[in-house]
């Protein structure tokens, strides 16, 4: 705990501001039914009522509370990022540091349909397979986990290939360990930095492509509360002069820059970079 | 030297190039600014030789940076002055600083591999300073770039120059390296350990151009080194530096005969060849033998050709040559790592299974390895503890209490103490990260030891301490050691049988004693002249003898026909050597060498 305090009082203001941030999210999204003061599908008043007592941020095109829409946004946009990436990352960092601790015909094949994944641009390959098995949240999930594994493939793979070849790593193939412990004890350890901070990004991407999707209608499905349908649902806003639909615009811009300066740190980190003072 | 006495009287030697006055340099760590040298006063005077002598961590490259008026990123010179031909650098702009460097003071790194661009041509590079300078036009320069390649003997000088970086050898292109420092004819070189990283042979050449630039042509210069008997070839005046400060400074022949600090005669003594005795076995038991063995990568040539070694229980058996010579393909072999293509493997009387997942865990257990770099071959994230500890867990399956008491009983063999049971190699110095290496090997209990190159990569003092705890293990345990090598210093020291290597074939093989006194093997012979002797007029001496001249600056080429050392050879008779495989002479049982000529022949 100690030490947690004494990593995040040497974080530049930046990475501090990220973290706060990001911990702020954390507490909304898991705390969201005990703040938000309406249910996240309730129909309450009229459509689009302006900014009032009753509703703090008025409300949606169907008569929802707006600020509590954004809360329980928060906690299904933002489980569903993690998870997403949970999975990518699991899928790609253990493929990755496969093929390049195996290396031969399995670093050739898995390369190789990586390559093909990589090849189709990624939301035109998502809106193709939704609208083939429809928008199903496991078929969500499972799509774009898969595209996202293949960015974290390329990485663990480069990062573990330059493991791969030290010494220690030979050491402990001519001692007669077997491929999971040479993965998992000599390679792994030296690779999580990289690894950390590409999930960072990671999550910002998956976050963004979750609200790219949820705007065309492919993401999550109503009536469950998410920023990116947020914007889309009460757009026509915008040309009244009213600034609500931006406020979901808003929080996922906040959380991908916090994300970002926290990562902008750990690659900061992870780099062995000195700061010259 | 007396030579070189008279010429230097002959110049001014009065005019002073550089001096440098009470030098302060501090270099930024975890725990923030501390000094790394610790108030430095040197003078130079034009034409002269300065040699700085230390360890790592001394400050040597520090002090030979800061000669220029510079500090690497990370340090910065917080006090003292340096005045070259009358210019203070300490406190002088950027730009008047830059102006000089590479005109009249330039600057030759210890690995010229790291240091040519790999993406521009080698003639390209050179023309690159005069040209920024303004002292010459591109053509003026690669015209001098030309005439210095020539006068430094470097083959095909003409068109060298439009070759990349990659296509040329170590040496080379550390001489190429050498003749870019002085393209812009400069007062003052700054050498920074360039002969380290070569082989033997290849030294000889590189410290040959360096002479014949440095004191040919009056430059002086600055040169950085660890080896003591390098520097006493070139320089007139040495200085020992240890931790930053200056330990001794004298001239090199007071320096090499009356040393005053106890801390240079601790560097002269680790320099100094210790030989080892060989004590007899009573009935001694063949632990390894490698017969015939012929091996490969991939579709390539053979690295190896019909190589058999025997190791004796409780020996060290050494393999020498230069780089290229197979000397690690052979450790691949006999690991596992690299299947031969054909022969045999026999550890006592059970054939090994030529590739690594075929060897059961006793096998492997039997052969541990060290290796030359301890720092890539330890996982900087893992502890001491666990370094030592898997192998325990492993092969003996030790645990808890038990497992922990072994640890430390390890680490008390290998005289660190148990403090060091949590650090991490980042935490470790070189001559310690390389015991833990020795101590993971242990671990295993094995009976053969393969070490490549074990203490080429660490300075001379902590290199002899390396060597006397492996003596001292050897004895205690009665390890076999398998000890690859390119130092011939190292090899008399702790070897009892040696195995010459060259191109992939035994050249001869024998005890230490039947094998270099004397010196049958021509190649044997060339490699002993090339290790710098403590002496000064050591270099000049070598030059001329006949396998120096035959020998240097060639490359080890590996061939199917005849002798491969035949184009280097001295000895060698036209047309035969080139294409009949040379017989084996036997001078006496147990020592052979393949060679047309006989030992009567080769001694005369």
């Amino acid at each position: 705990m100690l030490n947690i305090l004494k990593i995040f009082s040497s974080a530049p203001w930046s990475a501090k501001f990220g973290m706060v941030v990001i911990l702020f999210y954390a507490v909304i999204s898991i705390f969201a039914p005990f703040i938000a003061p309406y249910g996240e599908t309730e129909l309450l008043g009229r459509a689009y009522e302006v900014w009032s007592d009753k509703f703090l941020l008025g409300t949606d095109n169907l008569g929802r509370d707006m600020l509590s829409r954004l809360i329980y946004g928060a906690r299904n946009t933002i489980g569903l990022a993690l998870t997403i990436t949970l999975i990518a990352f699991v899928l790609g960092s253990l493929t990755g540091m496969i093929a390049a601790a195996l290396g031969g015909w399995v670093d050739q094949v898995l390369s190789r349909i990586v390559d093909v994944l990589m090849s189709i641009p990624s939301l035109i390959f998502a809106l193709l397979i939704l609208s083939i098995f429809g928008t199903a949240m496991p078929y969500l999930i499972a799509t774009i986990a898969i595209l996202d594994a293949t960015r974290v493939f390329r990485l663990a793979r480069a990062t573990a290939m330059n493991v791969a070849v030290m010494d220690y790593v030979e050491v402990a193939r001519l001692r007669g360990e077997k491929q999971g412990w040479v993965i998992r004890k000599e390679i792994l350890p030296n690779i999580t930095a990289p690894l950390l901070a590409e999930f960072g990004l990671r999550f910002c991407f998956v976050f963004l492509f979750i609200s790219a999707l949820s705007f065309l209608g492919l993401g999550i499905q109503p009536p469950t509360a998410d920023w990116g349908s947020m914007v889309r649902d009460n757009a026509t806003l915008i040309a009244f002069d009213d600034i609500t639909p931006l406020l979901p615009a808003g929080a996922i811009a906040l959380l991908t820059v916090a994300m970002n300066f926290v990562v902008d740190w750990m690659l900061h980190k992870s780099s062995g970079l000195k700061d010259v003072g | 030297m007396l030579v070189d006495t008279n010429k230097n009287s002959n110049k001014e030697v009065s005019s002073t190039l550089l001096e440098v006055k009470g030098l302060r340099i501090e270099g930024l760590s975890e725990k923030g600014w501390q000094e790394i040298v610790c108030g430095v006063d040197l003078t130079l005077k034009r034409g002269e030789i300065l040699g700085l002598i230390g360890e790592s961590g001394a400050g040597k490259s520090t002090i030979g940076l800061a000669a220029m008026g510079y500090a690497r990123d990370g340090c910065r010179i917080t006090a003292g002055e340096i005045i070259f031909d009358g210019i203070e650098l300490h406190s002088a702009p950027e730009n008047e600083k830059r102006k000089l460097r590479g005109t009249r003071i330039s600057y030759v790194p210890q690995s010229a591999a790291a240091a040519f661009n790999p993406a521009h041509r080698l003639l390209e590079q050179f023309a690159e300073g005069p040209v920024d300078h303004g002292v010459m036009s591109r053509k003026e320069a690669k015209e001098k770039g030309r005439a210095l390649y020539r006068s430094l003997d470097l083959p095909d000088p003409d068109n060298i120059g439009e070759r990349w970086s990659h296509q040329v050898s170590g040496g080379q292109l550390q001489r190429m390296m050498v003749a870019m420092a002085m393209a812009c004819g400069p007062d003052l070189i700054v050498f920074d350990e360039p002969t380290t990283a070569l082989a033997v042979t290849t030294q000889i050449e590189v410290l040959k151009t360096i002479k014949e630039i440095v004191v040919d042509r009056n430059v002086a210069a600055i040169y950085i080194t660890h080896d003591l008997a390098v520097v006493a070839q070139l320089a007139d005046q040495l200085m020992v530096l240890r931790y930053g400060n200056l330990v001794e400074v004298n001239s090199t022949g007071q320096i090499l005969e009356a040393p005053k600090q106890e801390y240079t005669r601790d560097l002269l003594d680790a320099r100094t060849r210790h030989e080892k005795t060989t004590a007899q076995i009573s009935n001694p038991e063949i632990l390894l033998s490698i017969d015939n063995i012929t091996a490969g990568y991939g579709k390539g040539p053979d690295i190896l050709q019909e190589v058999s070694i025997s190791v004796e229980r409780g020996r060290t058996v050494a393999v020498v040559g230069e780089s290229g010579s197979g000397k690690s393909t052979l450790a691949r072999v006999i690991t596992g790592l690299l299947p031969p293509r054909s022969g045999d493997i026999r550890f006592q009387t059970d054939i090994l299974p030529a590739a690594l997942a075929q060897r059961t865990k006793q096998q492997l257990q039997k052969t541990q390895m060290i290796y030359q770099l301890p720092d890539v071959a330890l996982n900087p994230r893992q502890r001491v503890r666990d370094v030592i500890g898997r192998p325990l867990s492993f092969y003996l399956g030790l645990r808890g209490k038990e497992k922990e008491r072994r640890i430390i009983g390890l680490l008390e063999q290998i005289e660190l103490s148990e403090k060091y049971i949590d650090r991490l190699p980042d935490e470790l110095s070189g001559g310690e990260k390389q015991r833990v290496c020795i101590a993971r090997a242990l671990a295993a209990e094995p009976e053969l030891i393969v070490c490549d190159e074990v203490t080429s990569a660490l300075d001379t003092i902590v290199a002899k301490a390396i060597l006397d705890l492996l003596q001292k293990l050897q004895h205690e345990l009665q390890l076999t050691y398998l000890f690859i090598s390119h130092d011939l210093d190292t090899v008399a020291s702790i070897a009892d049988q040696v195995v010459v290597l060259y191109a992939g074939r035994v050249a001869e093989q024998g005890s230490k004693s039947a094998v270099f006194q004397p010196p049958f093997h021509p190649y044997t012979r060339l490699l002993l002249s090339s290790v710098p002797e403590m002496k000064q007029g050591w270099l000049e001496q070598t030059l001329t003898t006949r396998e120096a001249k035959a020998g240097i600056a060639r490359e080890v080429k590996i061939t199917k026909r005849g002798c491969p050392f035949a184009e280097r050879c001295p000895e060698a008779i036209s047309e035969i050597c080139s294409n009949e495989r040379p017989p084996l002479q036997t001078p006496a049982s147990g020592h052979f060498f393949a060679c047309q000529h006989t030992p009567e022949i080769l001694l005369k």
